[in-house]
């Protein structure tokens, strides 16, 4: 094993990533608009998660608060009041499931439409229900209790699902794909014939793509806590040494797509066919919990999700090393076990 | 005749590749500071002999030696070798790749001395990606000389260049023979074949059908011929007219 021919593929390769110009201007890019687009929908009024039609009214000149239906549905936050002049045309967004409910402005009874197969719609019946029940009879019944301790914000708790989304794609495709080009280029022949060792060659790649992914990790961090603030509750180090063991965890897998076949289009189907399950699974966007016993255990098998749950452990409830160490160690042996299976099985030429 | 003048043993080499022989049970020898050209149409079998030689891929079967015995670890610090399709990492420039690829050596010429021999002086800034083909064919001769070699395998050096060119890749081998290194050569041009090599191997079908000085072959070869007496008529006469591949 030589230092000297590592480091220099370790520089080499440092250089053809900066020096590709769109690919890393894309890195840095793509996970900073993701998070700014949520923090923009999330600042504005589209918390409405629930859609409610009334007719008749004429849109341009609808008052809320002169709608003739029950107060409490007029102040719902997660209710948006959508008019419509006449009932078919109210009646077609409805069975569009445009909107998810469908009221009567004015009767003499509250009169009302919904979807049996719309389950907002199902929800949003129930607040209806509820609406016309007076305060005074609901809080002879009900104790509403305050929760304890700082909320955390959906942007809170998104962020390390994107950094960890961004890496992944960027192990992936960064270090799997590039080297089956490589190959079917004749690089990696080209490289055979001198005395660079697979291993010599894999370990600076390795060492190159997570140096890259975590420097560039740390830009967007910076770039999004400038805009949104985060609340980072434990200790930034702790934070890093998580974010460590899942990158070199996912370029190894990456290794293991890159140790044969020069075909890039089955490549890129393969690293496709890997990222979107861990996308979901690994809870990236929203939580799984609630999802069937055999998703949970699925998820387990899933590197991201080790990954993210360290990560937010420690970014959004503020753990330590030591409360995380299950997930590190997870990270770490699956990591060896790529290594070692994309080592034993790398080919230079086919 | 194997010995120590020999710097490469080839004994009864085979390949094949789904079934089909590529490469059927071929033995030669090359002498230590020969310049050695292997020659034949369109799949003969010629860069997978040298392909085998260079250890890129497995042979079958049979054995290949290099000074009288099984290459090492040493063979890859020793031998140098310009492929026919080779891309180079696009983002680096001239000067950077020579740089890295003489980082993987224990020792190597100068850079500049290599730039200063394939007259890359004025692009040794460019980056790969930008080079003209030319260029690039001069890069991929510095890379194969860059450590020294003893040993040089060049496939097709001169395709694509222009004469001018193709002259001064010519000096850079000759004068790399005279200088002791033993060159393989393997060229569709005849008359660089001719010109470069003082022993010459034609293949067909997997198999050296002819093997001799250029002035033997043309001899024997050419001796009731009204065409031209040069290699080209050799290799017409022994491997046909009929369009391969």
């Amino acid at each position: 094993m030589s230092f000297k021919r590592m480091w220099a593929l370790f520089v080499a390769r440092n250089f053809e990533f900066i020096r590709d110009r769109a690919g890393f201007g894309w890195n840095i890019l793509f996970p900073f608009l993701i998070v700014a687009g949520f923090g923009v929908m999330f600042s504005s009024d589209a918390r409405s998660e629930f859609k409610l039609g009334i007719f008749p009214v004429t849109p341009d000149r609808m008052i809320v608060r002169e709608l003739k239906i029950p107060e409490k549905l007029k102040a719902y936050d997660q209710i948006k009041i959508v008019p419509f002049e006449t009932h078919d045309e109210a009646m077609d967004k409805l069975l569009h499931h445009k909107i998810d409910i469908l009221l009567e402005n004015g009767g003499e009874k509250l009169r009302y439409w919904i979807s049996d197969s719309s389950p907002k719609g199902y929800v949003l019946e129930k607040m209806v229900k509820e609406s016309i029940i007076s305060e005074e009879m609901f809080a002879s019944r009900v104790i509403k209790q305050q929760i304890k301790g700082q909320q955390i914000r959906y942007i809170d708790w998104l962020f390390p699902g994107i950094l960890g989304m961004n890496i992944m794609f960027s192990s992936l495709f960064g270090v799997g794909y590039v080297i089956v080009r490589y190959r079917r280029s004749g690089v990696l022949k080209r490289l055979k014939a001198t005395p660079v060792t697979a291993f010599e060659y894999l370990t600076a790649q390795l060492i190159s793509r997570v140096l890259i992914l975590l420097s560039t990790s740390f830009l967007v961090w910076l770039g999004c806590d400038f805009i949104f603030s985060f609340q980072m509750q434990g200790s930034y180090f702790d934070a890093f040494v998580v974010f460590l063991a899942g990158t070199l965890c996912l370029v190894c897998l990456g290794l293991i797509l890159a140790c044969r076949g020069t075909n890039e289009e089955l490549t890129n189907g393969v690293i496709n066919f890997i990222c979107w399950p861990m996308m979901f699974l690994s809870e990236v966007w929203f939580s799984i919990e609630g999802a069937s016993s055999w998703v949970k255990t699925a998820a387990k098998a899933l590197p991201l999700t080790h990954f993210l749950s360290a990560a937010r452990k420690i970014i959004n409830d503020g753990a330590t090393l030591s409360d995380v160490s299950h997930e590190i160690t997870i990270l770490l042996v699956m990591s060896l076990v790529f290594l070692s299976i994309g080592a034993l099985f790398f080919s230079w030429t086919k | 005749m194997p010995g120590k003048s020999n710097i490469i043993e080839v004994r009864n080499l085979k390949k094949k590749y789904n079934g089909n022989t590529a490469v059927d049970g071929i033995s030669l020898n090359i002498a230590h500071g020969s310049c050695f050209g292997l020659l034949g149409p369109n799949g003969a079998g010629k860069t997978t002999t040298v392909e085998m030689m260079e250890n890129i891929i497995p042979q079958d079967s049979g054995q290949i030696l290099y000074k009288g015995r099984a290459r090492d670890k040493a063979f890859n610090q020793e031998v140098g070798i310009q492929f026919q399709h080779t891309e180079l990492l696009a983002f680096l420039t001239v000067e950077e790749t020579l740089k890295t690829f003489a980082a993987f050596y224990d020792k190597h010429l100068s850079v500049e001395d290599i730039i200063a021999l394939t007259l890359l002086e004025n692009i040794k800034k460019s980056l790969n990606d930008k080079i003209s083909g030319g260029q690039r064919q001069r890069l991929l001769l510095g890379l194969a000389l860059l450590n020294d070699p003893d040993l040089v395998f060049l496939d097709e050096p001169s395709t694509g260049l222009d004469p001018q060119a193709r002259k001064h890749i010519w000096e850079i081998i000759k004068n790399m023979n005279k200088k002791g290194k033993t060159i393989i050569l393997t060229t569709h041009y005849m008359e660089e074949a001719q010109s470069l090599c003082d022993t010459i191997a034609i293949m067909d079908q997997g198999r050296i059908i002819e093997q001799g000085s250029p002035e033997n072959l043309i001899d024997k070869h050419c001796k009731d011929m009204d065409s031209p007496k040069n290699m080209e008529s050799v290799f017409l006469k022994l491997t046909g007219k009929r369009l391969r591949e």
